[in-house]
């Protein structure tokens, strides 16, 4: 994937005198200090990162910690006060105003905590909003509107008006106004924080399908955890102006950065969030599937161990038991084939803690884990999968 | 103390120089504004006085109301029929001139104090200045300046009304949300494009309650104008408080109400967002209202689910 996004070293600070506050960085000042000294402001700080073009980035922070000022600055809605941001390898940061007007136009929407829908147009005219400021004609940007509240179910909404309404269908028009510019970069501040959280989890089941068919490239602000493991690709998490960690949602639990960083993420929900494969342990006893019956049951009882894996090379076949075994031997049967225990499907390594819950609790033994073509991963028994569930404090 | 700060003398100094320097300008303005109301005021009055009322009576059905409409045609009547409908037209026919010329100036002016902070901190204090005058006060300048008349009532009128349009514009455009503001300039507005698209449609409604609240200070100016000879009903009211004719002077100051009342519920419906139900509809609840024979209107917020 190309790098859609390039953000080096991008500083903004709110007040009189930025050029001092940059000094006072430099040598180490932090936020509160700075604006005690000189009255600056620290809103973004040293933000280095790059954005994968159709990727979901996540910026996270508690209030205050300049995700909204970092944002405005991608499309310069507010003016850096140094470093660089690059789009598609253009530098918006040179740009004259101008190349701005177009670089928005074209490639760039923005959707609003707010919603900011203009009030004396109908939804149909605000969904063609950033069209007709392009300087489309009447029509063509009325159909591209069209298809754009298609998209996010409002078609038959058209000809209301913004306050007739409720939150979420406003929201949505806010979201089919950006699509309908068809940018390849969408920006969202906050955008589904004043929704209620049925609506809220709708309205991100549908960002994250229309981003299944698209190439988008999308910056999502939130302070809400929970939001950004589900929508977000990658995570960068603020404070006080800084990045303090870029990765996915599973990387930032396995290794936060700081204490800062797993302190804020203790609250999340890992059971949506780590799936299966995460946990798998390996299995103690694995066969061949060519091995003989008595032989396996043999070495299950050497090592004391009540079930045994059947693998082809990484490929799982089976799970055998000393019991099944032994049925099959009083049977004359003699391949460890004939003693697989028919209970539960192996489990997926893609499935969710949350989904592999029930079925790890209700079987007889470790479940095992398997991916594409049933590739082995290892097994999950109850005592791993409580383990990974026991919050670290 | 004997020593009085001459204040008077120096501005009637400035006045006189003025007079002398600026003497063309004054003669434009003259031409121009005597121009607007004399065609103003010779068309409306060539309007028969049925078809002025009719066309008042749609304007009102498709604003307002048909309650409404059926007051304003009652109160014309009443204005014939007391003799007045010559000098009521002439008074509104000033009223629209002077609030045409006063919005024409105060509109862009609000834009501009909007738009510039700098353009603010100068406007905002003449406009204190030009809302604390007593308007009599401005009767005299007008006068010196353009003589007597209708033209220097009216231009007495113009700056006596344009206040609420700056304040109400720049205001209006100021309190537009900042998010909407960044919509605007987050899907490519130019600075032109975001004033016409976003900041001054969203600050209509306060807008148009300056446009309301200029025609209303234009009609109580233009009463007081007839003192220098404006014309109109406040000649009439002029009279009776001349003549101390109680009745004369209330006849005229009825006038004035039934103008202002006219005036003010038909400019104060233009600054919602969108057109109120249509004209059918309107007639439909008045048909409604006869058959049900009820006070109640469908305006009303209902009091129970
Ligand atoms: N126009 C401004 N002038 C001065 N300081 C500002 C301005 N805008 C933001 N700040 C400051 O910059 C810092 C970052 O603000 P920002 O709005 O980016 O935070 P945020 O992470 O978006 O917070 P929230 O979640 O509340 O929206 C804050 O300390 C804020 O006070
Ligand atoms: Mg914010």
């Amino acid at each position: 994937m190309t790098d859609k996004i390039v953000v080096e070293n991008l500083y903004k600070i709110f007040g009189p005198t930025p050029k001092d506050a940059l000094e006072l960085i430099q040598q180490g000042l932090n936020k509160d200090e700075i604006f005690e000294r000189t009255g600056n402001t620290i809103g973004v700080q040293d933000a280095s990162f790059t954005i994968k073009e159709g990727e979901i980035f996540v910026v996270m922070g508690l209030s205050g910690s300049g995700k909204s000022t970092l944002l405005r600055m991608l499309n310069r809605l507010i003016e850096p006060t140094s470093g660089s941001v690059r789009i598609d390898g253009h530098d918006v940061t040179h740009m004259s105003t101008k190349e701005l007007v177009a670089l928005r136009r074209k490639d760039m929407a923005m959707v609003f905590q707010t919603f900011a829908l203009l009030p004396h147009r109908s939804v149909l005219q605000n969904a063609a909003f950033g069209l007709e400021i392009a300087g489309n004609d009447k029509s063509e940007s009325e159909d591209r509107a069209l298809k754009a509240l298609d998209l996010v179910g409002l078609k038959a909404n058209a000809n209301s008006f913004p306050d007739e309404l409720s939150g979420g269908m406003q929201q949505r028009v806010g979201l089919a106004r950006a699509l309908a510019a068809e940018p390849s970069v969408m920006l969202m501040d906050e955008a589904f924080s004043a929704l209620d959280p049925l609506i809220r989890t709708q309205m991100q089941d549908e960002l994250l399908e229309l981003q299944e068919h698209s190439e988008r490239t999308v910056v999502f602000i939130t302070h809400d955890l929970n939001e950004a493991m589900r929508v977000g690709d990658r995570i960068a998490m603020m404070e006080g102006g800084r990045i303090l960690q870029v990765g996915t949602g599973r990387e930032i639990l396995r290794e936060p950065a700081n204490e800062y960083v797993e302190a804020f993420f203790r609250d999340v929900d890992i059971t949506g969030i780590f799936i299966a494969g995460d946990i798998a342990e390996d299995a103690t006893m694995t066969f061949a599937p060519d091995e003989a019956a008595d032989k396996a049951l043999k070495a299950l009882q050497d090592r004391e161990q009540p079930f045994g894996y059947v693998l082809a090379k990484d490929r799982f076949h089976g799970v055998v038991s000393q019991d099944s075994l032994k049925h099959a031997l009083e049977n004359n049967k003699g391949g460890l084939s004939d003693a697989y225990l028919n209970g539960r499907p192996p489990l997926k390594a893609q499935m969710t803690l949350r989904e592999i819950l029930e079925p790890v609790a209700n079987a007889g033994y470790p479940l095992p884990v398997v991916g594409r073509r049933q590739r082995f991963y290892g097994v999950i028994s109850r005592s791993t999968l409580l383990e990974a569930l026991r919050k670290e404090d | 103390m004997d020593y009085r700060i001459p204040v008077g003398d120096w501005i009637e100094a400035a006045v006189e120089f003025l007079l002398n320097t600026i003497q063309p300008f004054f003669d434009g303005v003259t031409l121009v504004v005597g121009w607007l109301v004399d065609q103003l005021e010779s068309g409306m009055l060539g309007i028969p006085e049925w078809l002025f009322i009719a066309i008042i009576a749609l304007l009102g059905l498709w604003r307002v109301g048909w309650r409404f409409t059926l007051f304003a045609v009652i109160s014309m009547g009443l204005v014939i029929g007391m003799g007045l409908w010559a000098e009521t037209v002439v008074t509104v026919a000033l009223v629209i001139a002077a609030s045409v010329v006063a919005l024409a100036i105060g509109i862009p002016m609000g834009i501009l104090a909007a738009k510039s902070d700098i353009a603010l901190a100068i406007i905002r204090p003449v406009l204190d200045l030009m809302q604390t005058m007593p308007p009599f006060v401005y009767l005299i300048p007008a006068a010196m300046f353009f003589g007597l008349g209708k033209v220097p009532g009216t231009i007495a009128t113009i700056i006596f009304a344009m206040p609420p349009a700056v304040r109400l514009t720049n205001l209006g455009i100021r309190q537009v949300g900042r998010e909407m503001v960044e919509a605007g300039l987050a899907f490519g507005c130019t600075r032109g494009q975001l004033l016409a698209k976003v900041q001054i449609p969203v600050a209509m409604p306060s807008i148009m309650a300056g446009v309301n609240q200029v025609i209303m200070l234009a009609l109580s100016m233009v009463v007081i104008a007839s003192m220098i000879g404006a014309g109109g009903l406040g000649n009439v009211v002029l009279r009776g408080i001349q003549r101390l004719d109680i009745g004369l002077g209330f006849e005229g100051g009825l006038g004035v109400v039934i103008a202002a009342i006219i005036l003010d519920r038909l400019t104060q419906t233009f600054g919602h967002h969108r057109k109120q139900a249509g004209v059918l509809e309107r007639l439909k609840g008045a048909a409604q209202w006869f058959t049900r024979g009820s006070g109640e209107t469908k305006d009303k917020p209902a009091q129970h689910k």
